[in-house]
């Protein structure tokens, strides 16, 4: 969504005359967004996004993702070309009208023809937000509100920086504002000092038009305003002792913002963190075994799920409870005995390479989550009827400081600090050395001395055991659990917020964690589509920026040297040579 | 020296820990049979209707192997979404067999059925191919040169994107298959219990297979295939055009994987989202079974997992009192995977070095 990467072109300043327009490229992305289009009406976000509003009475989420595909569509045309003011809208207009084409046959045949008998949502819901509620009759909407919109993301980004940062800006924290609106709001009307306010920006369903207004006028002004006194730079321009003395004042910031970060939004969101803790406690257990050792591991939720039922079998005071012991004895046990799972899992298939590693911890995640949920074990665990009643860490009254996911966010936040630190001692030790040296190449590791099953076995029983710890947790945060409580699903969710965020990096695990977790459970209509996105993440992921988001330096490292050439052929090569491919096979 | 000493203790730790589950193992089975056969508890009925039920399932399973077992030979990667191709097969063959159902062509005869389930498998053959295609172009193409985990997770996406997009397109109900009642008839054989349908799906897949089979050895492009499976540089050389041999490779499999969609959801009578990711994992599970890389191997492996599946539960865990044995059957069909995996990775037809992949 940042424009900031596209060079304005000042009309006014001397450049080089702009090449005309290439029409054909035009058009042919412009079909592009057109099938995009056509993704998002039938694969139901339209329709499922609708009832919410970005602004209330105005625009709704539904008919926002149709003006984001515009939005791109005319962006991608527009992005690395020349052209002048009028060029560009021409271009944008072009390409959001070709785009717009398919949506509108779209109403046109769903009203000729029942399509929902095949396509769930070619349904009258999705035509009224295509054609504002008109029918067949508004097949034009959709063509004309996307040449609107191409040829104002034509105009904005040729528009003159200092016009285009600010307005950029301030749309996308409309967007944003728009987002969050069900969050901000209920917080907002607790206390009678600031409910005025929360009526006023926000309505039940999005922004008001008051908010609307306020949100734009306030991000245009403030990056004006911040241009002037920009926190960046400023700390840039001081001198490197001085920079070096500003650091705590930063951290402390930063540490104080994680603190209060469970109280200041209200319970939901204090849930939220909270998973998000948990994930990010997980996602440092497997940086070890992914990220550094870089063994795939599929099967991570089977030792979470170790680590759960040991504590729910330890603790639980009601049936299948065995002994009664407080939250805080049976944490150990829960982790050496994930260990033990990993060690005994790990030793006969370390041996195995790469791929077919992963193939075969999924199929261990799934043994255990169908042992857990059989008759087999129904004696001891359960099955589906679960292990309830399983104590919090700390027993509080419900209206105390840490009441409920609370004291699980901070518990989650120790144990996620002590296991980073673990997890960076690690990686700077010998051991660390050799898993580096294992993911890079396990014969040249092998060559050099390094013990292949005994450093794996080491990388997956602490991957084991920190996922125990993850489980230990869970269990006090949900306080029961059941054998449907361990699907795949979990694995998967640990190995992409690693993966997106940046394979070996902690600090990715943190940003892979609030965006693959925080975000889709923050916004429960997005929940829908929640492992679409994650697929289609995944994929971006490889295909635009194998590293991660925020890589560590020294994968960043392998994937960008040596830099790409002039033929742009990205030299991933450089570190597989084996499954290389000769040179024309690419096509 | 400490450290040899504790590599020697790994070492004969890990042996005797690989022989504790060899012994374990075939006790389980040995002792398991003995016990259940020797119960007696069940007629010859019985079993003969759990070997038919895992012909049926293994001659599916194969279907979906050899989409896995040529991809990989090819590309070294293991198609992660291929049991979404097959899914994607059984949703086609789906709606043109309500088109069928409600025009009365699958109340017919038999031949009028036969014409009409023959329509079904080859739109959903064109539908799977053309999915996979797609896949093959956008999220797998521009990564062949890559490191192997990266395509691998890019294949994950993938199997994620279609499963959710097939959700989000046809929703997430259970789509009941139309009902075919030819297919559904007992086949008039006393010893057997034996349904048309039965003799449908293994008689399909025994043809397809075969074609498959002739398609690689005895054809120009089924030598380029296996000329570029060995060696893509050298194959590259002599003036094979290894991109077409590769997605060559990815539509024959897909086009497999299609059928077999039908005729998995004409077993079991419905299709769903989720439909391809088990039968997916357990057909890798046969190719790895018979030996990846390997034709024959992948129809043989999924046989063979279809039997162990189908009559293993009964036979290996019955006799031990294992209470409600059927719900571990994805138990043992991922054992032997693990097991394959860890004593014999060449698996059973693999002739091929394991040394590059182990």
């Amino acid at each position: 969504m940042t424009n900031q990467a596209v060079a304005p072109v000042a009309p006014d300043a001397p450049v080089a005359p702009a090449a005309a327009v290439d029409w054909r490229r035009v058009v042919r992305i412009g079909l592009l967004g057109g099938v995009v289009a056509l993704y998002v009406c039938l694969v139901g976000m339209v329709e499922v996004f609708q009832p919410r509003a970005l602004v209330t009475g105005i625009i709704t989420l539904g008919q926002t993702t149709m003006v984001l595909v515009g939005v791109g569509a005319a962006y991608l045309t527009i992005r690395g070309q020349s052209m002048d003011r009028a060029g560009a809208a021409a271009a944008g207009a072009l390409a959001g009208a070709v785009a717009g084409i398919f949506p509108a046959v779209l109403v046109v045949i769903m009203e000729v023809v029942n399509l929902r008998a095949m396509f769930l949502h070619a349904s009258p819901g999705t035509s009224a937000v295509l054609t504002l509620g008109l029918g067949a009759a508004g097949a034009w909407v959709p063509i004309v509100a996307l040449t609107v919109v191409g040829a104002a993301t034509g105009l904005l980004l040729t528009a003159r920086a200092d016009i285009q940062r600010p307005a950029t800006a301030a749309l996308v924290a409309l967007l944003l504002a728009g987002l969050f609106a069900g969050l901000l709001r209920p917080p907002l009307l607790a206390s009678s000092v600031t409910a005025g306010i929360g009526r006023l920006l926000f309505a039940s369903d999005g922004l008001t038009i008051a908010g609307a207004v306020i949100a734009f006028i306030a991000v245009v002004g403030g990056r004006i305003a911040m241009r002037r006194v920009s926190l960046r730079s400023r700390v840039a321009a001081l001198s490197p002792e001085r920079q070096r003395a500003a650091r705590p004042f930063g951290l402390i910031a930063l540490i104080l913002l994680v603190v209060w970060l469970p109280h200041g939004v209200g319970p939901f969101f204090a849930q939220v963190v909270a998973v998000v803790v948990l994930y990010i406690l997980m996602g440092f257990g497997l940086n070890i075994t992914l990220g550094l050792a870089g063994l795939l591991d599929l099967g991570f939720v089977a030792f979470f799920a170790v680590g759960a039922y040991t504590v729910g079998l330890l603790t639980s005071t009601a049936e299948y409870g065995i002994a009664l012991w407080p939250f805080w004895a049976a944490v150990p046990f829960a982790v050496l005995l994930a260990m033990a799972f990993g060690a005994f899992f790990g030793l006969p298939i370390l041996g195995i390479r790469g791929d077919y590693l992963a193939i075969a911890t999924l199929g261990f995640g799934e043994i255990i989550r169908i042992l857990a949920g059989s008759n087999l074990l129904l004696p001891l665990l359960g099955g589906p009827r679960g292990i309830i009643n399983i104590p919090k860490p700390i027993e509080v009254p419900p209206d105390h400081l840490l009441a409920g996911p609370i004291q699980i966010y901070y518990l989650g936040l120790v144990f996620a600090l002590v296991v980073a630190f673990v997890a960076i001692r690690l990686r700077d030790s010998r051991l660390g050395r050799a898993w580096l040296a294992i993911r890079e190449d396990e014969d040249v590791a092998e060559a050099l001395g390094v013990n292949l099953v005994q450093t794996k076995l080491l990388a997956y029983m602490l991957g084991a055991a920190f996922a125990g710890l993850g489980g230990a947790v869970f269990a006090g945060l949900l306080g029961s659990i059941f054998a449907s409580s361990f699907p795949l699903f979990v694995s998967i969710n640990v190995a992409a917020l690693i993966i997106v965020g940046g394979m070996g990096s902690i600090p990715g695990v943190v940003v892979g964690a609030i965006f693959l977790i925080g975000v889709p459970e923050l916004f429960r209509e997005f929940s829908e589509y929640r492992y679409l996105f994650y697929g289609l993440a995944l994929i971006a992921m490889m295909l635009f920026r194998p590293e991660g988001l925020l890589p560590s330096r020294i994968v960043q490292r392998e994937l960008h040297v040596p830099e790409p050439d002039a033929n742009g052929d990205a030299n991933l090569d450089a570190i597989d040579q084996d499954a290389r491919l000769s040179p024309g096979a690419t096509g | 020296m400490r450290s040899s000493t504790v590599d020697q203790i790994t070492e004969f730790a890990i042996a005797a820990f690989l022989w504790a589950l060899r012994i374990v193992v075939v006790l389980v089975v040995v002792v398991g049979s003995f016990l259940t056969l020797s119960s007696g508890r069940y007629a010859w009925e019985t079993w003969s209707s759990l070997i038919v039920s895992g012909l049926t399932n293994g001659s599916v399973y194969a279907l979906i192997a050899l989409g896995y077992t040529m991809v990989y030979g090819i590309l070294r990667m293991i198609n992660f979404a291929h049991g979404e191709i097959f899914m994607g097969g059984a949703f086609a063959g789906y709606f043109v067999g309500t088109m069928f159902a409600s025009i009365g062509l699958l109340s017919q005869g038999p031949l009028v059925v036969l014409f009409a389930v023959a329509v079904m498998i080859v739109v959903a053959a064109a539908f799977s191919t053309l999915l996979a295609l797609l896949v093959e172009r956008i999220a797998y193409r521009p990564l062949r040169n890559a490191p192997r985990l990266v395509p691998l997770i890019s294949a994950i996406g993938a199997s994620y994107f279609l499963q959710y997009t097939f959700r989000g397109v046809f929703g997430a109900g259970i789509y009941v298959y139309p009902d075919v009642a030819v297919l559904g008839q007992r086949v008039p054989i006393d010893f057997l219990r034996l349904r048309w349908v039965d003799v449908l799906v293994v008689v399909a897949a025994v043809v397809m297979m075969t074609g498959l089979y002739l398609f690689v050895m005895r054809t120009r492009m089924g030598t380029a295939i296996r000329a570029v499976s060995e060696d893509k540089s050298t194959a590259e050389l002599m003036g094979i055009d290894v991109n077409r041999a590769i997605v060559t490779t990815f539509a024959v499999g897909a086009a497999m994987a299609g059928a077999a969609g039908v005729l998995y959801a004409l077993l079991f009578d419905q299709v769903f989202f989720f439909t391809g990711f088990v039968p997916g994992i357990k057909a890798f599970t046969a190719a790895v079974l018979g030996g990846i890389g390997n034709v024959p191997g992948a129809m043989l492996g999924g046989l063979f997992l279809g039997q162990v599946e189908s009559v293993g539960p009964t036979l290996f865990l019955d006799g031990l009192n294992v209470p409600a044995p059927n719900q571990l059957k994805d138990v043992i069909a991922f054992t032997l995977l693990v097991l394959v995996l860890v004593f014999r990775p060449s698996g059973i037809l693999g002739e091929r070095v394991t040394g590059q992949r182990a």
